[in-house]
């Protein structure tokens, strides 16, 4: 993904955040423009703070502008984050 | 207004309560397509406001315009060719800014719109302050609060729609792209207008730049001479600004709209206290538990079976009670000598025997579609998916395949059209092609018949001290145990063979927790128990009635009867035998007699012809017809066996209960191979014929061949096996 916010932070996935950890979506690895389009369309656009509500056994569940998300097993190992 | 009939569509995004709204302006005023997926097919209602009548449609919940999923094209292009008068937008006003995201979008395609600020209640529980006025001239939108679920502001939300009819859009706002965007915007407007469509020039514009494919198929067909010079300019602008921004330009775009909401609320919306979702939460701390969420999922699902039955067969008891008394009433009308009357044949044997005994489950079906329709409204069924997630991933689905699947046990008809929100193809037809293995609402009778016939109901043990378990729960849970676990082995094979590969993203909302209301839930639950009341007046009818005269014609020969005539002459002449014993033997031969009768019959003949398939299951000619007569819908096989152990019967006869028949005919093994041969085997006509529109031909035809081979082959080895055991 580009680095819009020119933030030098490095990415990690997702898969590596705790709860209740606030980090910032930075993009999707190997996402085809559908779904990066999709889910900035859902906002998650990269610079959007979410929050990690909930880890289960695969899936996540996160907050983004007051909704919350779930991110399936193969997702939270392709979003890539920076931590705040 | 000269014409006083206007059509208002609903738009908003998934739960926004846009469904509550529906309800509280149309109330029971409502006609659904064919079948109402969860999100899918088009609602319409109508309602009076004043002295204008009103056309509601519901469109489908979408977040957005774009062209991902099928509700967006339908939402879309609905808007675009029906041309509604006026479109009220249902904003969830707990939750702004993401919702306001669909608002810019109708706002760029310049529709008369109204924004429903809906749950306000909600929003101000939540600290949130919101400055309608404010709000509405930042936006150059009218909006009204409402409370969809209490009918609060309905009516002003009503007057709001139609002053806004045939208005020019020209106040409305929409978002401005920023200096690096927005002449090219401009540029490529122009040229729109200029080629081909002078209406939603802008919108045109902005679509053709985010690349989006249904766009310009459309603009091909209207200008198809100067479709491919609009897109190599689109093209040629996207890769400009593109290089400018840094980003795709989808994303820039998403990215604006989303600026131009925070900037309007920012001026308009303060919040006093923070909190945020700290009900929904902590309910989710423990339903989404790692450790408990599935087993609290299990036990959920077992209540909504075992209260299921607890409450609705004492209801059913009762309604077959009164259908015995409706067949002995009707047959009454005959007398003595109704026996050989055709009428009261196809009145009492056929068709309250028949039609009735689908409709006595009637309470059951509307109970489990109560509690489904629970399980949706209360926003648990999305918690479902995410604690299911993981097991589904091992089958290469994900957690929203999970949703079609539970609205498979209510009907797989509904849950076929479910499965549009799933993404892929693959994912849509693996789904389809497992589905019926979610033993539906129609195959309860069927289980419940054979389990009242073979399996003397007892309270096996008591959960938790208070809640009872019986053996037929045990048994029922196990029947939809194994159509799970086969769904799974299946979708495992497709997904390894047919449908190979990689699995699809899962990303999905979770909505707040709400309490259903009564009136949402008794419309849901009404909607589909209608159609099992309307399939039993009407398809079933019409097969029952065939079914019924094919058992009943053609009548034995004379000579034949005679034969019987006589043995009974020769019995009855007996002198040293007394009288119980003459009279057991007359039963003896009537019985016979009617054996032979049915055997005679157009369906013990061509029963007869097709039975030594099924013999391996264990299954005789009579259970054979019936497990055939059930492709017409599943419940038929009650129906089906309630005719044809009932053609021939005496009208003087006490009626004996078709439970009891069975189980002086049948073995208990024989009631479970029927319970497994229903549960796989090809699903109904109708869900053939969805699978058919939705997945088309190849498909359907696959479904039906591996059910039912799969079903011939699992039931044979469980009556074979079982047989040298018992």
């Amino acid at each position: 993904m580009n680095d819009r916010n020119n933030n030098s932070l490095p990415t990690m996935p997702l898969a590596m955040t705790l709860v209740g950890q606030t980090v910032t979506f930075a993009g999707v690895r190997n996402a085809g423009r559908g779904l990066t389009h999709r889910l900035a369309e859902m906002g998650l656009a990269p610079g959007e703070n979410l929050e990690i509500i909930n880890r289960g056994p695969g899936p996540f569940i996160v907050s983004v502008k007051g909704s919350k998300f779930v991110l399936g097993r193969g997702m939270v190992h392709r979003i890539l984050v920076r931590p705040e | 207004m000269k014409d006083k009939h206007l059509t208002i569509a609903l738009a908003g995004n998934p739960n926004s309560g846009k469904t509550t709204v529906f309800n509280a302006i149309t109330g029971a005023r409502q006609h659904v397509g064919n079948y109402p997926g969860v999100t899918v097919e088009k609602k319409t209602g109508s309602a009076t406001h004043g002295d204008v009548r009103l056309d509601v449609v519901d469109l489908p919940g979408t977040y957005s315009l774009t062209a991902y999923s099928i509700e967006e094209v339908v939402t879309r292009n609905f808007l675009l060719d029906e041309k509604p008068d006026v479109v009220v937008d249902i904003v969830d006003s707990s939750n702004l800014e993401r919702n306001l995201y669909l608002a810019t979008q109708l706002m760029e395609l310049g529709v008369p719109l109204v924004l429903a600020f809906n749950m306000s209640d909600v929003a101000a529980s939540r600290g949130y302050n919101i400055d309608e006025e404010k709000l509405s001239e930042l936006l150059g939108v009218p909006i009204v609060n409402t409370v969809g679920h209490k009918g609060k502001g309905i009516s002003e939300l009503l007057d709001a729609a139609l002053a806004s009819v045939g208005k020019t859009t020209s106040e409305q706002r929409y978002p401005n792209y920023g200096r690096e965007v927005e002449p090219h915007i401009l540029q490529l407007t122009e040229l729109v207008e200029q080629k081909c469509s002078k209406q939603r020039s802008r919108w045109f514009a902005i679509k053709l730049l985010e690349n989006d494919d249904e766009t310009i198929k459309r603009l091909g067909q209207v200008c198809p001479e100067h479709i491919e010079e609009l897109t190599l300019e689109a093209e040629r602008i996207r890769k400009h600004i593109e290089s400018i921004c840094g980003d795709v330009a989808e994303i820039i775009f998403a990215d604006r709209r989303y600026g131009f909401i925070s900037g309007a609320c920012t001026e308009a919306v303060t919040q006093s206290v923070e909190r945020r979702h700290e009900h929904s939460d902590r309910i989710d701390a423990v339903m989404t538990n790692r450790y408990l969420g599935l087993p609290i999922f299990a036990i959920l699902m077992y209540l909504v079976f075992q209260l299921t039955f607890s409450v609705g067969n004492p209801v059913v008891d009762a309604f077959d009670g009164w259908k015995g008394d409706l067949a002995g009433a009707v047959s009454g009308l005959w007398g003595e000598s109704g026996a050989d009357s055709v009428l009261r044949s196809l009145l009492v044997d056929g068709i309250i025997e028949g039609v009735g005994a689908v409709l006595v489950f009637t309470p059951l079906i509307m109970l489990l579609f109560l509690a489904i329709a629970f399980l949706e409204d209360s926003g648990y069924m999305a918690r479902a998916a995410f604690v299911i997630d993981r097991l589904m991933h091992k089958i290469g689905l994900h957690g929203k395949s999970f949703i079609p699947m539970l609205i498979g046990f209510g009907c797989t008809v509904p849950a076929i059209m479910a499965t549009r929100t799933l993404e892929t193809r693959r994912d849509r037809l693996t789904t389809i092609l497992v589905l019926p293995l979610m033993s539906c609402g129609a195959r309860l009778p069927i289980y419940v018949l054979i389990l009242g016939a073979f399996f003397p109901i007892n309270i096996v043990l008591w959960l938790f001290g208070i809640f009872p378990v019986t053996n037929h729960a045990l048994w029922l849970f196990l029947i939809y145990m194994i159509g799970i676990a086969l769904a799974i082995i299946c979708a495992k094979i497709f997904r390894g063979t047919l449908l190979k590969g990689e699995a699809t993203p899962f990303v999905m909302e979770l909505p707040p927790y709400r309490m259903p209301t009564i009136k949402g839930l008794a419309i849901h639950m009404w909607e589909r128990t209608w159609l099992y009341i309307k399939k039993a007046g009407t398809i079933i009818l019409a097969i029952v009635v065939v079914l019924w005269a094919l058992a009943y014609w053609p009548k034995l020969g004379d000579e034949k009867r005679a034969v019987f005539e006589q043995q009974r002459t020769v019995v009855q002449a007996e002198q040293q035998a007394d009288a119980t014993q003459i009279s057991d033997r007359i039963t003896k031969i009537d019985a016979a007699e009617r054996e032979a009768e049915l055997e005679h019959s157009a369906i013990g003949r061509a029963g007869k012809t097709i039975a030594p398939v099924f013999k391996p299951c264990g299954f005789d000619w009579k259970i054979s017809t019936a497990a055939i007569a059930a492709f017409a819908a599943k419940e038929v096989f009650v129906g089906q066996m309630g005719v044809l152990y009932s053609v021939g019967d005496d009208v003087d006869e006490e009626s004996v209960d078709l439970r009891e028949k069975l189980a002086a005919k049948y073995t208990p093994l024989i009631g479970f191979c029927i319970m497994l041969f229903c549960l796989i085997s090809m699903p109904c006509m109708v869900t053939l014929a969805v699978t058919v529109r939705e997945a088309g031909w190849q498909w359907a035809m696959l479904q039906v061949t591996y059910l039912t081979v799969l079903a011939w082959v699992l039931t044979t080895i469980v009556y074979q096996v079982g047989s040298r055991l018992v």
